[in-house]
């Protein structure tokens, strides 16, 4: 059942066209150490988009992904920095993410408010209250088991890219095989009909919301660990770039279709264009352009695509 | 003034308008009556532009359409007022007023006193004392009538269309309104008047046309038709067993419903018994409150008073998934919207409503799954390209077969059907019949509420009418003739 259907396919010959590309014109792209650094850098990012593609999914938008990662990265440091042992301290960052992803989840449901309005709110929150409590100032004098988890640089390299694999392995396989997974299309797809079948549409978009909370928080402390301080504001932009991932992977934005592999296959065309273009002598201005304009062809593939089906099958109908 | 010949139109195969004629003279009120389905709301976009008829042809005032679009329509003096007002509601009254009039250059500066001044003229006209600054959105659905009516004065409008303008109105404001009528045909315009009460006609209208099936069935001046004669030209079509029907023992009573009332459904005082294997059908208008008695049934409305029992045991509604739990679903009437997930393969359709049946320890079993979907799919005959495809790339009559497959898997208590053909191609609506019997045949109670009453007769075991909330008619399948549920669905006492 793992397969790249029709969905992902523009995202997975983007990435394919880009790789040859790279490999004919700029084989220092395939140098391993520079490989692994654009892994390493994705990779939180990557943790991040698995819980926004739950979000999606369910029909919603979570602009606040970015401030939970870096709200939860500041309390996994504070904690640390104030003696809490450093799994410990991650676990409750992480946690945090979680709750704050819950808090989005309630506003959403029970007060039936946009969750565009309610993440955003939640993004100038999370922002601001950090710029007050941190003044800006980045959080030093950190453990020295803070960075890497105390394991060590290789260590910690694997570990990360582990919890990035083994996270998006479980989101890909709980869509697939589990009844949560099946109501989260289902509610994303319709939600009145899935009502009428019985399904509680509100707890399946309170448990999208909260997982996508957690996920942003653990990406947020993982990222954190692979350096010795730790910034005290929020990332910019970094919402923006996992709902693009998400997009150009082939979920519709309305909700209801897209994937796990769609969305790790736009992660991975994302992320590695901009190393690709600097590789290929194009100044990294373009990068942000390019972006934009792959992010604009994935919602022109989604949406006229379709259009353009139905108009066939119409006349085929009438003929 | 306006002659409409032979006019056809199809959708996706499905025919809304066979061969519709109409004549409509200035100064007139002409009556449209008809079934549900028959084909007045069709014709009603036609004129005024919202679809293009494949056959036939629309002259008005000596001009024949060629276009049919909304502008086309507008030009030649159309305008239609539906039973919802369709007012933009945070738009000022005098805004909604000025809307389609104005010079409508995109840097023209808007003189609001002179709009303000022309609205509080036209409302003046229709004898409304409405604030113009006031958001339509505050409007009672009354006054929201009279502005639609105002707006359709300053369109200079030379023919108005009324879709059941009367439906929620009280009698004072029914009064009201057809004094305006009186005085705009004293101005020449035409007027096309389409309601379900024929009681309203001899008051208003001048003659009356009837459609049936998509057809013109006859013209008659109002003054000359006794109202028994216009129901039976409007049902007035052999009405035979088309569908077979199973017989089944009858057994014990599954749903009971003691005097249910919901205001806010709109639902007086239900009462009515569900037995094991029977089939009983609800008949009615569109509004009767058919539609909102088994969204109160399935937890989806509130219920304020009325005792209902399951298989015997009370039962309390609250929500779906609990309804369901207990053994009652329900396929609702807008299925491209709500009876299937469109975007979900056949399979996951199939199972989405029993997905524990398909769980092991919260993991589904996706071969079981699709064992289940592989059997269903031929059981029911659904045509489907593969279990994978979306249910979207399904015809209407197969999406439908999935949407009651589905309660295959773990039969429930009882199954209630709002419209469960409408829309369907003649062949799907036979298999689903067929399906339908053989549900009732495993011991399901099923309550069918169905415009056509062909289906009804068909399949029922018994036949309810209801009108404005309420049961007002019981007919054992033995006893009922088409013409006295028309009669008691219009609330008419039926012809001698």
């Amino acid at each position: 059942m793992i397969g790249i259907g029709a969905r992902e396919r523009p995202a997975a010959l983007g990435l394919a066209a880009l790789l040859l590309l790279l490999a004919a014109a700029a084989p220092g792209f395939y140098d391993p150490a520079a490989l692994r650094d654009l892994l390493l850098a994705n990779a939180p990012l990557l943790i991040v988009a698995a819980g926004m593609t739950l979000v999606v999914l369910a029909g919603h938008i979570d602009v606040s992904a970015g401030a939970i990662f870096g709200v939860a990265a500041v309390i996994a440091g504070v904690l640390a920095r104030e003696g809490v042992p450093v799994p410990a301290a991650a676990l409750a960052a992480a946690l945090a993410g979680g709750g704050i992803g819950l808090v989005n989840g309630l506003l959403v449901t029970r007060l039936g408010l946009p969750s565009i309005v309610v993440t955003l709110a939640m993004l100038v929150i999370l922002r601001d209250a950090l710029r007050w409590t941190t003044d800006g100032a980045w959080i030093r004098d950190l453990p020295a088991g803070f960075q890497w988890f105390g394991l060590g640089q290789d260590a910690g390299r694997l570990l990360l890219l582990a919890a990035a694999a083994l996270i998006v392995v479980a989101v890909g396989w709980g869509l697939r095989v589990l009844g949560a997974g099946r109501a989260l299309y289902a509610v994303g797809s319709d939600l009145e009909s899935a009502r009428l079948l019985g399904l509680d549409p509100d707890r399946v978009v309170l448990g999208a919301f909260t997982a996508a909370g957690l996920l942003s928080g653990l990406a947020g402390v993982l990222n954190a660990s692979r350096f010795a301080e730790v910034p005290g504001s929020i990332p910019n932009g970094l919402e923006l770039e996992v709902i693009a991932a998400v997009v150009v992977g082939g979920a519709a934005i309305t909700g209801g279709r897209g994937s796990m592999i769609g969305t790790g296959l736009g992660v991975a065309l994302l992320g590695a264009i901009g190393t690709g273009l600097t590789f290929l002598g194009v100044s990294a201005s373009w990068e942000r352009a390019l972006q934009g304009a792959i992010i604009l062809a994935a919602i022109l593939v989604d949406t006229v695509g379709p259009v353009r089906r139905r108009v066939a099958r119409g006349a085929a109908s009438h003929a | 003034m306006l002659t409409v010949s032979h006019v056809a139109k199809s959708y996706d195969g499905v025919r809304a308008l066979r061969d519709a004629s109409l004549d409509v003279r200035a100064g007139e009120v002409h009556a449209l009556v008809g079934e549900n389905g028959a084909g007045k709301s069709t014709l009603v976009r036609v004129l005024t532009g919202a679809v293009r008829p494949d056959a036939g042809q629309v002259t008005l005032g000596g001009t024949r359409m060629t276009r049919f679009t909304p502008q086309e329509a507008r030009a030649l003096g159309v305008v239609a007022i539906h039973q919802h007002p369709a007012l933009f509601p945070d738009l000022s009254v005098a805004e909604n007023l000025a809307i389609g009039r104005e010079p409508a250059g995109w840097l023209r500066r808007v003189n609001w006193t002179a709009r303000r001044d022309a609205a509080r003229d036209l409302l003046a006209r229709v004898g409304a004392q409405i604030d113009v600054d006031r958001d339509a959105a505050s409007l009672s659905l009354p006054e929201a009538q009279l502005v639609e009516i105002a707006r359709a004065l300053g369109a200079e409008a030379r023919l108005l269309i009324l879709d059941e303008p009367t439906a929620s109105l009280t009698p004072r404001e029914v009064d009201r309104l057809f004094e305006l009528l009186d005085g705009l045909r004293r101005e020449g315009v035409a007027i096309i008047y389409i309601t379900h009460r024929l009681e309203e006609l001899p008051r208003l209208a001048d003659r009356v046309t009837v459609l049936r099936d998509g057809a013109t069935v006859g013209t008659h001046e109002v003054a000359a038709i006794e109202p028994h004669a216009l129901i039976r030209l409007m049902v007035g079509r052999e009405v035979s067993s088309v569908f077979p029907k199973r017989e089944v023992p009858i057994g014990e009573p599954v749903l009971e419903i003691e005097g249910l009332s919901a205001p806010e459904a709109g639902v007086h005082d239900v009462s009515l018994t569900v037995r094991r294997g029977e089939i009983v059908g609800l008949a009615g208008l569109i509004g009767a409150g058919r539609t909102e008695l088994a969204r109160v049934l399935f937890g989806l409305e509130p219920a304020a008073r009325g005792a209902i029992r399951l298989a015997g045991r009370p039962f309390r509604p609250r929500s779906p998934s609990g309804a369901i739990a207990l053994g009652l679903a329900y396929l609702p009437e807008d299925r491209r919207r709500h009876g299937v997930v469109l975007d979900l393969s056949v399979t996951a359709n199939l199972t989405l409503a029993t997905l524990r049946a398909f769980s092991r320890r919260g993991l589904l079993s996706t071969q079981a799954e699709r064992t289940t979907a592989a059997r269903l799919v031929d059981a029911l005959g659904v045509k489907t390209a593969s279990l994978d495809t979306p249910v979207r790339d399904l015809s209407g009559g197969n999406q439908q077969k999935v949407a009651l497959g589905r309660w295959l898997v773990q039969p429930p208590q009882v199954l209630v059907l709002d419209e469960p053909t409408q829309g369907v191609d003649v062949g799907a609506k036979a298999e689903i019949h067929r399906l339908i019997g053989d549900l009732a045949a495993d011991g399901l109670g099923v309550l069918l509420i169905s415009s056509e009453l062909p289906e009804i007769f068909g399949i029922a075991d018994r036949i309810l009418v209801m009108r404005a909330g309420t049961i007002a008619a019981a007919f054992p399948r033995a006893e009922a003739t088409p013409e006295a549920v028309m009669a008691a669905a219009f609330g008419r006492p039926p012809a001698a």
